[in-house]
């Protein structure tokens, strides 16, 4: 792999550009691997990522079976926060916010990470002693937020209006070093690196079934045949309940419509993401200007990535009263991304009932800020077979322990 | 936008004027059930891709409780009908059956 740097672009720019080369290679299949990850979005390539940089593990494919980072790594609103309320969360998504700050440099792909700072609105009572608590234990964890004041708001994001007459803004959880990140670049970037270790991601490949004998996986049943594997892992998001089914175990699990919108773009006008939970909304401005917009589920099962129009316009109605200003605003396109959400809304990293199986979902409607701890997590626990410190609280036999990591209370919808 | 006729007052309801209720026909265990059933009956979801049994409240309208079979591939609704039953109509899994031959018929 040729490494990218301002060298890199001199030397191209003096021989038009004909030298680069591409990020990842498309092979066919082998017969058979060490490690076969389903799903080639974030979570998949960084699972894969990890294993070939902690565990040395590099016969390793990726089968996608759309095109890589084309599920809901390139359907969200690419916000990266750690201000969770339960310690397991907290740990996890800290680990990953801490590895989006040098993921530019780990995997030589600038990913565009933007510590820019991030806002939860408090517009009602409940909330301000939500958040408050979430700031002490959040203090506790080691993630770095504080509570702050309406005046403090204004002062980090301007066109707010603080004074709604239905939801007014009565302070917030400030954490600085959150942000957002190229989410597209992510996947890209983790495919490149992945690549150059040699393993293979195979796109336009989808899996039809699960071979096993005595209990333990042997492969992957796909759409280029039949792929042998000792181990496997499953990051398939919106469809673990599809994968997990053609293993022959059930999910906790349902899947539902999340929704999302950009506006035009237009001059830089706000520096921060703030999110407001109260009327299931958060903003952040793109790089290109755009005002990105994220909303609410839908409350029904759902495949189709398109959700209901009235959630989105009961989102905007909501934000148009905190940020006056985006009433103004033409919307340029809206989109969907099917989320799995299980039953405490916290996502699952583990074994299964089948030998040889992990499963990583239920990432729900926050998994973008998780890649780099998902992938480091994960990778650890199909790396060893058993999972670690971070990924141990996240096994899918807490439904049955009733070992809830209730994140639902905490984190409300935008989560 | 989803439309659903309410078998209890016959009107034809927007979404918006519905609640979603989750998955139909589940099994309830209560208390001295074993871990497993309890965990089957609170979290373990079929999550269908295709053909959905679902239970939906006439929120606002007459507040009362029904099912409905719904495609989650395609939105499709197949029909809906009343909640006093322990599973879905015949005639409207023959509906289903025919408009869907692939289907693997009602799994309780």
């Amino acid at each position: 792999m040729r490494r990218y740097s301002a060298f890199a672009i001199a030397r191209e720019a003096a021989r038009y550009h004909t030298g680069w080369e591409r990020a990842w290679r498309s092979p066919e299949p082998k017969k058979e691997y060490d490690v076969i990850i389903v799903g080639a979005g974030g979570h998949g390539l960084a699972t894969a990522f990890y294993l070939g940089k902690n565990y040395g593990i590099t016969n390793v494919a990726i089968i996608e079976k759309g095109w890589l980072g084309g599920g809901n790594t390139g359907r969200n609103t690419t916000i990266i926060r750690s201000n969770y309320l339960q310690d397991p969360s907290a740990a996890l998504y800290e680990k990953a916010r801490s590895l989006y700050e040098t993921m530019s440099q780990d995997l030589n792909y600038n990913v565009m990470f933007s510590p820019r700072g991030v806002i939860m609105l408090a517009q009602t009572e409940h909330e301000i002693r939500g958040y408050q608590r979430t700031a002490h234990a959040n203090a506790l964890q080691g993630v770095a937020t504080q509570w702050i004041g309406p005046e403090k708001v204004k002062e980090l994001c301007p066109i707010i209006e603080l004074k709604g007459p239905r939801f007014p803004v009565l302070g917030g959880l400030w954490q600085p070093r959150g942000g957002t990140a190229r989410h597209d670049a992510v996947a890209w970037g983790y495919a490149r690196a992945c690549s150059d270790m040699g393993m293979d991601i195979i796109q336009k490949c989808e899996v039809t079934g699960v071979t096993q004998a005595n209990g333990q996986v042997t492969g992957i049943e796909t759409s280029k045949g039949h792929i042998g594997c000792k181990k496997l892992g499953m990051v398939v998001a919106g469809h673990s309940s599809e994968l997990a089914n053609m293993a022959g175990f059930r999910l906790p699990m349902e899947s539902v419509a999340l929704q999302a919108l950009v506006s035009e773009p237009i001059k830089p006008i706000m520096d921060v993401v703030i999110m407001a939970n109260t009327v299931h909304g958060y903003l952040s401005q793109s790089d290109k200007g755009e005002m990105v917009i994220g909303g609410g589920t839908d409350a029904f099962n759902n495949y189709t990535q398109r959700g209901s129009f009235h959630h989105i316009e009961e989102t905007v109605r909501a934000l148009s009263e905190t940020f006056p200003m985006i009433s103004r605003l033409k919307m340029l396109r809206q989109w969907g991304g099917i989320v799995d959400v299980t039953g405490d809304r916290s996502p699952i990293i583990g074994k299964t009932p089948l030998g040889g199986c992990f499963i990583n979902c239920g990432w729900g409607t926050g998994g973008f800020k998780a890649i780099p701890g998902s992938g480091w997590a994960f990778a650890e626990t199909v790396a060893k077979g058993e999972p670690g410190e971070l990924a141990a609280p996240f096994g899918m036999e807490r439904f049955i322990e009733g070992r809830f990591i209730d994140e639902s209370v905490a984190a409300g919808v935008a989560h | 936008m989803l439309l659903l006729t309410c078998p209890n007052c016959g009107i034809a309801a927007e979404e918006t004027e519905l609640g979603a209720g989750g998955e139909a026909h589940i099994t309830r265990y209560g208390a001295g059930s074993s871990d497993d059933n309890f965990e089957t009956y609170m979290f373990m979801r079929k999550n269908a891709k295709g053909v959905h049994f679902e239970r939906w409240r006439h929120v606002n309208g007459c507040g009362k409780w029904f099912h409905a079979a719904r495609c989650t591939m395609t939105l499709e609704v197949f029909g809906t009908y009343s909640a006093q039953t322990f599973e879905p109509p015949k005639d409207l899994i023959k509906k289903i059956k025919t408009k869907r031959p692939d289907w693997e018929g009602f799994v309780k």
